[in-house]
């Protein structure tokens, strides 16, 4: 792909680029994008059809494998019914209200923290050891603490959360931070900024592709760490009910479970690129 | 008169051997076009940002209207090689940038910003967001939002360097025009010998080992061209070309042939 001859395409028409291409770029010929769709879709028709084969042939006992048709079933069941004492909507409005509120502490907490990181040495001594420590304990190593300091309510599953969440946040943030051009630093100094205006006005914006991409990481980091935290006295949840299902080796709710997680995962990695577009189209456009 | 003078300034980066620039004095009143030309590692950049107050000279001072510069300040608005806009604003926007600082009203700083973007000759640019204009529009939106701060002094870091030969004339004449309506002291640094012809009203020439001034030119084709003679007649003139050759001279005098 060359740079500099960029044509204006209408915004709507972005979605039909793979995700690492510039909605503003060259056109391409269509077929490129089309088939690479179709080669997806033929990818998951295939890994369907290979289940739906194995469970009907009974190759794999259905206590391992249920067929397609078996959690097709169970979704509409729990949909309309619930498992365990909730409807499928509330096990999943609890869960993502959940991973929301922690995103909502891990943008708090973390970008100001990228931001101290990025921009004084100071707060690079105190935080990155600090965050570098973190991030590779395992959600269930530290699950017990959290559930000895603040109790089994509400608060510690959305703590575990957000701990993981907090990591990608913050050093997404100051890689944004330090990754500010000097030259944009210094002409806004030189048109009268100050210290406090130049972050505000210059370092943030010009950090913002790089915090949304963190906090895309951060979600995908949320929902591995969801059924962590669901382990400890939930009644509601798409992990708990993961749980839930598995002790009574009901492999159609953990198999539909699953399947849920992954569809809304998927959503709202959609979601979050097309914010990205609205908010920051001018990235890679320089 | 304010006078933006840098008084026998040297500069040594940290960690370097040898200073980047030794004694080096420049007097730059309202008015002047001062350019700075020399091979590379001369110094001229370094000289720039000195007067800008991005770099703190070694030794020597740098004063702005007989005060000490010591900090970036909006009466020497600085124009960088690459542009530096910023792309989250539209050019209008970005114009404004120096007027949103200081607290103007949005409704008085867009008639500001539009006044501006008119002087430079993009009237129908404002709404466009950085990425899709030309660099050549880029740099006039640079210019315009320098110009915006209402500076005594624009500081131009070699703010032509990425533009292709003929957007850069174009500039060039931009660039004069600009001058003389805003009525403010320039310091600019090129590599472009014609460039240096056309714009300035003094050419300081420097050589490296460390950074110093080899030969002084008082030049007058800009001040020909602001007073309304046409740019090709001036570039024909045989002033124009003895000039040059003597200006080529003083360059690569004491370069190994």
């Amino acid at each position: 792909m060359s740079v500099g001859t960029y044509t204006e395409r209408p915004a709507a028409k972005t979605g039909e680029n793979d995700w690492l291409s510039v909605p503003w770029s060259r056109p391409r010929p269509k077929r490129a994008g089309v088939s690479a769709r179709l080669i997806s879709a033929l990818t998951i028709l295939a890994l369907l059809a290979a289940w739906t084969v194995s469970a009907e042939l009974r190759l794999v006992s259905p206590v391992f494998l249920p067929s397609p048709a078996a959690v097709w079933a169970k979704l509409v069941v729990a949909a309309r019914d619930g498992f365990v004492d909730a409807t499928l909507a509330q096990h999943i409005t609890a869960s993502l209200s959940r991973v929301f509120a922690a995103l909502v502490v891990a943008i708090v907490v973390g970008v100001p923290v990228g931001l101290a990181i990025g921009i004084s040495k100071v707060g690079r001594g105190v935080f990155d050891p600090l965050l570098e420590s973190l991030r590779p304990i395992p959600p269930l190593a530290y699950l017990p603490l959290i559930v000895i300091w603040f109790g089994i309510g509400e608060p510690s599953k959305i703590l575990v959360i957000a701990i993981a969440m907090l990591a990608p946040v913050a050093l997404s943030t100051a890689a944004g931070v330090r990754g500010v051009s000097r030259e944009r630093i210094d002409a806004a100094r030189s048109l009268g900024a100050t210290r406090g205006q130049v972050v505000r006005h210059v370092v943030l914006p010009s950090a913002l592709p790089s915090i949304l991409t963190g906090l895309r990481i951060a979600l995908g980091a949320g929902w591995s760490t969801l059924v962590a935290a669901e382990l400890v006295a939930a009644t509601r949840g798409l992990g708990f009910m993961i749980q839930s299902a598995a002790q009574f080796l009901v492999t159609d709710v953990v198999m539909m479970g699953i399947l849920v997680i992954a569809t809304i995962a998927f959503a709202l990695e959609f979601i979050i690129r097309r914010i990205e577009h609205a908010l920051v189209p001018w990235t890679g456009r320089q | 008169m304010p006078h933006l003078a840098l008084d026998k300034v040297t500069v040594h980066y940290d960690g370097q051997p040898a200073p980047a620039v030794e004694r080096v004095s420049l007097d730059i009143g309202k008015g002047d076009f001062v350019v700075l030309v020399g091979r590379s590692g001369c110094g001229k950049t370094s000289l720039l940002n000195v007067a800008a107050g991005l770099v703190a000279p070694a030794r020597g001072q740098a004063t702005m209207a007989g005060r000490p510069i010591t900090a970036p300040g909006p009466d020497r608005a600085v124009v960088f090689q690459n542009d530096a806009l910023f792309p989250w604003l539209t050019a209008r926007e970005n114009v404004a940038f120096a007027l949103r600082l200081r607290g103007v009203p949005a409704d008085k700083r867009a008639r500001r910003a539009d006044e501006l973007l008119k002087l430079v000759k993009l009237d129908n640019a404002g709404d466009k967001r950085i990425w899709e204009l030309s660099g050549g529009m880029r740099q006039r939106v640079g210019l315009a939002r320098a110009l915006a701060a209402e500076p005594e002094f624009l500081l131009l870091d070699e703010p032509l360097g990425a533009l292709d030969a003929l957007t850069r004339e174009r500039m060039q004449t931009t660039l004069l025009d600009l001058w003389a309506a805003a009525q403010v002291g320039v310091l600019m640094v090129t590599h472009g010998i014609e460039e240096a012809l056309v714009l300035a009203t003094r050419i300081v020439v420097l050589a490296p080992g460390p950074g110093h001034v080899v030969r002084t030119f008082e030049t007058h084709f800009g001040r020909r061209y602001a007073a309304g003679e046409p740019i090709r007649a001036i570039k024909a003139d045989a002033a124009f070309a003895a000039t040059r050759a003597d200006l080529t001279d003083a360059i690569f005098e004491g370069e190994a042939a």
